[in-house]
């Protein structure tokens, strides 16, 4: 090490594993750089080849997944997020990240912080976010942890996106013990750029300045990134440093610098910092240009004095950008930050070394060749063992022959209405923006997918949702994963739209255990089946792994899915309401004797071993295009599809949104039980209402389509099932709005 | 008659102001930087909006730092002159801190941010902005702020009666005033006001938010083709 001042001492085999490297790790460091790293290098290696910078015990599967398509403009990993083609000379970037680990020890600023992270994944490729959508799961809600951790969740969302202005317009929240120490938190961004306006995440043309651009650089958050790659311990608290802090009025004006910038043609190449800070953005960006830079850590602007280098290197401050410009247009650019009050330094100079040298002042601190730190280049990559676990035979072995059919359905109903899964969110999504931006055309006209304008005065809309029932996932890791897909396509398609592509956000125990690596290599075997079938490819997102606790063990396998479809004009959209007395209520799709893994067999009977419900690609795919059909025809009302607490669930959420009532009642003569047909989850079903003078036609053109089952007719008032009266619509309408606040506030 | 649309750092509704006001309403409108320090090209019939979001943060008080702003002085003197002065959620926050409009807002009385739709009654059409609507009309118009409790003295409260300064009161569907369509704890329902010269206007709803049919909700379209139709007659 003959340029590196002598005063840096070589780094131990025990400081390399107190940073959370493997003994060979380090001997693999030992080999790359030829020397024994110092301290400062050492921390370099520790992040960037962390299990959530490098992916190392995922990438091998992720390779796997479908990622062409016929509309995507750049695949998954090639960017910071995907890019699908939106016609009009437009793209969408959309991605879905996850800040578990600091959400369960600051649910405030971990929820916060990942929102802005997400969001400056998008706007670092030169789009702007036109809406957020999350996916969020939490323990039992009656533990008072619980309460502090969703009120934490919900504020720190709130504060970020309603003052960076980006609406949130749809979500999913579940409740579930096995969430209670490892609550998950998924936040997605969707934006939208114009297609000659995108900006790469590189670093190429030697003598072109680096730039540091956004907040000034300070202590917080520093080793984030080892932090989200272990499992979580009573010693956690000690990581609270790790958890950053988030100001989403400096995002804002970042957003508005950065999208203002790229106009000025004097970018070369944009990152944002996230995860191991200057890094990551560094390295990346080196190394995707095959170039080399010579960084000032001394130049970075700092909130405080004495930052040693490491601290600099790692720190994950928020809202900060590097940004290579162009020799020569280095003025236009400072303008623009001027202009916004933003902090604008140049801290070092691309070169064609592929080497990055970090000087602090006279002394070089760190020599590393940039492709040895990267994903696809030096970093590590493992297969990890794994095995069936002993759950999934005593799942396949339920039968609802062993489960008593209860007397009293009506019961049933009350007590699922209630269910925090079921129950309305309004308490949640009441205290987000969901309007900002005057794009959500979903506010006044609800449907299973929020559905956006992809500009303000563009009929051009994109339908987007999250979906995941982890559960499914759980008891059977290949059959859950499809559905996954499989329900988030539904949902795009009951929304009017057509389905375009994913982003995955896939969140798992410890990966070292075989059982939980099992459930990781099947869920992802299942969502490549769906997307494969569905066309719909994984266009990026993020592994959490260690979603895991020493008492509870690992969370339910929960490969979050968000989706995007495209809609040609918003006025296409399908809602999901019922809209006049008297319509006719179908039900598309086959009613089975099947309450596996339903809410209602988990919450109603208590019993938490059973397989996924019934799920068939091919049927589920027939099942969307029927539904296509129809909505192109302009034959049905409404359209809302059959999740968790079955059909009975799905027909009141069609029925208070515009207090109306339904009279259904089941086929005769079948040998389905009354409480699977009204409370089973077999998947493919939709239930749509077909105003009366259509009911001909609709049941004509749905005769060669698909199995289709007349329920009844839309009421006012009542819920009738088979002649019962389950009760009035408003007092249910009463019951579901407000469950989850009676539990949270007592 | 032509808007200006005032950008804050940390302003959010300000394009979506832009785009209902210009492409929805077909007006003509400029943005106004807080740098400026000039808004000579406004004249007393025109209109400045100051719109949604987080001026500077709000990280001291709601709109108490966006009132030093530098374009500040000069719609102060504008509004002096008797130009219209439209503030909307945060804008109306920065009204009352400048004193343009009496009063305060303060946190929401159940302390959380909300977003939703609410109900208003129209108190007058006494004003260029609520000229067009029904007096005792209700309009259906969403709120998203944390800080919208309005809140002024006693002594205030009656001239705003006595001036006929109230413009809208968060009421129910039907029109009543009850406790539960009050979505904030504003002093006697009031959502939005005017001044003494009926020239500035604040409301913490957003009628951009409901003036068109991709929101499926116009209700809000009324208030600005009020401003426009008189300035049509001036």
């Amino acid at each position: 090490m003959a340029d590196l001042t002598s005063s840096l001492q070589e780094a131990t085999l025990e400081q390399a594993k107190e940073l959370g490297l493997l003994p060979e790790e380090f001997e693999k460091i030992k080999q790359i750089l030829g020397r024994t790293p110092n301290f400062t290098e050492l921390s370099v290696y520790a992040v960037m080849w962390s299990e959530h910078c490098s992916y190392k015990n995922s990438i091998t599967y992720l390779k796997k997944l479908p990622r062409k398509g016929k509309h995507l403009l750049v695949e998954a990993g090639e960017e910071n997020a995907g890019l699908v083609d939106v016609g009009d000379g437009l793209a969408c970037a959309f991605k879905i990240e996850s800040h578990n680990h600091p959400s369960a020890l600051e649910p405030y600023q971990g929820a916060a912080t990942g929102v802005g992270g997400i969001h400056r994944d998008i706007f670092t490729m030169g789009a702007r976010p036109i809406c957020a959508l999350n996916s969020l799961r939490f323990g039992d809600l009656k533990n008072d942890r619980t309460k502090y951790l969703l009120r934490g969740v919900v504020k720190g969302i709130g504060d970020y996106g309603n003052c960076f202005g980006v609406p949130t317009v749809a979500g999913e929240v579940y409740f579930d013990p096995i969430y209670q120490t490892n609550p998950l938190v998924n936040a997605m961004s969707v934006g939208i750029v114009k297609t000659n306006e995108t900006v790469s995440a590189i670093a190429e043309g030697a003598g072109n300045p680096v730039y540091i651009v956004g907040s000034a650089t300070g202590k917080d958050g520093i080793h984030g990134a080892a932090f989200a790659s272990k499992d979580i311990t009573a010693d956690s608290v000690n990581d609270l440093p790790a958890v950053q802090v988030g100001d989403p009025f400096q995002e804002k004006l970042l957003l508005e610098a950065s999208l203002e910038v790229i106009k000025t043609g004097a970018v070369v190449g944009m990152q944002d910092m996230g995860a191991a800070g200057i890094t990551c953005s560094t390295s990346e960006m080196s190394a995707k240009g095959n170039a080399g830079m010579v960084i000032q850590l001394d130049k970075v602007p700092t909130r405080q004095s004495n930052m040693k280098p490491w601290e600099i290197l790692l720190s994950e401050s928020q809202e900060r950008m590097l940004i290579v410009v162009k020799k020569g247009m280095e003025a236009s650019v400072e303008a623009v930050f001027e202009k916004w009050d933003l902090h604008c330094a140049v801290i070092g100079e691309v070169n064609d070394s592929g080497i990055l040298e970090y000087y602090m002042g006279e002394t070089l601190v760190a020599k590393v060749p940039a492709e040895s730190l990267v994903l696809g280049g030096g970093a590590p990559v493992y297969q990890r063992e794994f095995s069936e676990p002993p759950y999934f035979e005593e799942n396949k072995q339920f039968k609802i022959e062993n489960v008593a059919e209860p007397k009293d359905l009506k019961a049933v109903a009350k007590v699922l209405v209630k269910s925090l899964n079921i129950a309305s969110k309004k308490w949640v999504f009441t205290q987000y923006d969901s309007m900002v931006g005057v794009a959500n055309t979903s506010i006044n006209r609800p449907s299973d997918a929020a559905v956006v304008r992809v500009q303000q005065n563009s009929d051009k809309a994109l339908a987007v949702t999250v979906d995941c029932n982890a559960r499914y996932v759980w008891a059977n890791p290949l059959v859950g994963g499809q559905i996954a897909v499989a329900e988030a396509a539904r949902n795009i398609v009951c929304s009017g739209g057509d389905p375009s592509a994913i982003t995955n956000c896939l969140n798992f125990g410890n990966p070292y255990n075989p059982h939980v690596y099992w459930q990781f290599v099947n869920a992802l075997k299942g969502m490549s089946i769906a997307c494969e079938a569905l066309g719909t490819p994984v266009t990026g997102g993020n592994v959490s792994f260690y979603n895991q606790s020493t008492e509870g063990g690992a969370v339910f396998p929960t490969p979050t899915i968000g989706m995007i479809g495209l809609l040609n004009d918003w006025k296409d959209a399908m809602t999901l309401n019922f809209k006049n007395e008297g319509d006719a209520i179908y039900m598309l799709g086959t009613s089975r004797n099947d309450i596996s893994s339903s809410e209602y067999l988990v919450k109603f009977h208590g019993i938490e071993k059973s397989s996924t419900p019934y799920f068939e690609m091919e049927e589920e795919m027939k099942l969307q295009q029927t539904v296509k059909k129809l909505i192109a025809s302009k034959l049905i009302e409404s359209a809302h599809d059959i999740s968790e607490g079955g059909l009975f669930t799905t027909l009141l959420e069609s029925a208070i949104v515009s207090d109306l009532g339904f009279d259904v009642n089941a086929a005769q003569n079948t040998n389905i039980r009354t409480d699977a047909w009204l409370f089973g989850e077999s998947q493919s079903r939709v239930v749509v209402s077909v105003s009366k003078d259509k009911v001909e036609e609709f049941e004509t053109l749905v005769k060669d389509l698909f199995p289709c089952e007349y329920l009844g007719t839309v009421t006012k008032g009542n819920l009738v099932v088979n002649g019962e009266n389950f009760g009035a619509s408003q007092e249910y309408k009463v019951q579901y709005d407000t469950a989850l606040e009676e539990v949270l506030i007592g | 008659m032509k808007f200006g649309v005032v950008v804050f750092p940390g302003s959010n509704c300000d394009k979506d102001m832009l785009h209902v006001l210009g492409n929805v309403m077909g007006a003509q409108v400029r943005e106004i930087f807080h740098k400026e320090t000039s808004i000579d090209d406004f004249s007393e019939k025109d209109c400045i909006v100051l719109p949604g979001g987080f001026s500077y943060g709000d990280y001291l008080r709601t709109g108490a730092i966006a009132r030093f702003s530098p374009v500040m002085n000069a719609i102060i003197e504008f509004a002096n002159a008797g130009g219209k002065v439209l503030g909307i959620c945060n804008g109306f926050q920065v009204l009352c801190e400048s004193h343009l409009l009496p009063g305060a807002l303060l946190r929401n009385n159940n302390m959380q941010y909300i977003c939703k739709n609410v109900h208003l009654k129209v108190e007058t059409n006494n004003t260029q902005f609520t000229a067009l609507t029904q007096k005792g009309s209700v309009l259906e118009i969403p709120i998203a702020h944390g800080e919208g409790r309005f809140y002024c003295d006693e002594k205030t409260l009656q001239e705003l009666y006595a001036n006929d300064q109230v413009l809208f009161k968060y009421c129910d569907a039907t029109g009543n005033y009850t406790e539960a369509a009050n979505p904030n704890g504003s002093i006697d329902n009031i959502a939005g006001i005017t001044n003494k010269t009926r020239n500035v206007f604040g409301m913490m709803p957003h009628p951009e938010r409901a003036s068109e049919l991709a929101m499926n909700n116009t209700d809000g379209r009324i208030l600005f083709e009020s401003l426009l139709a008189k300035a049509a007659v001036v």
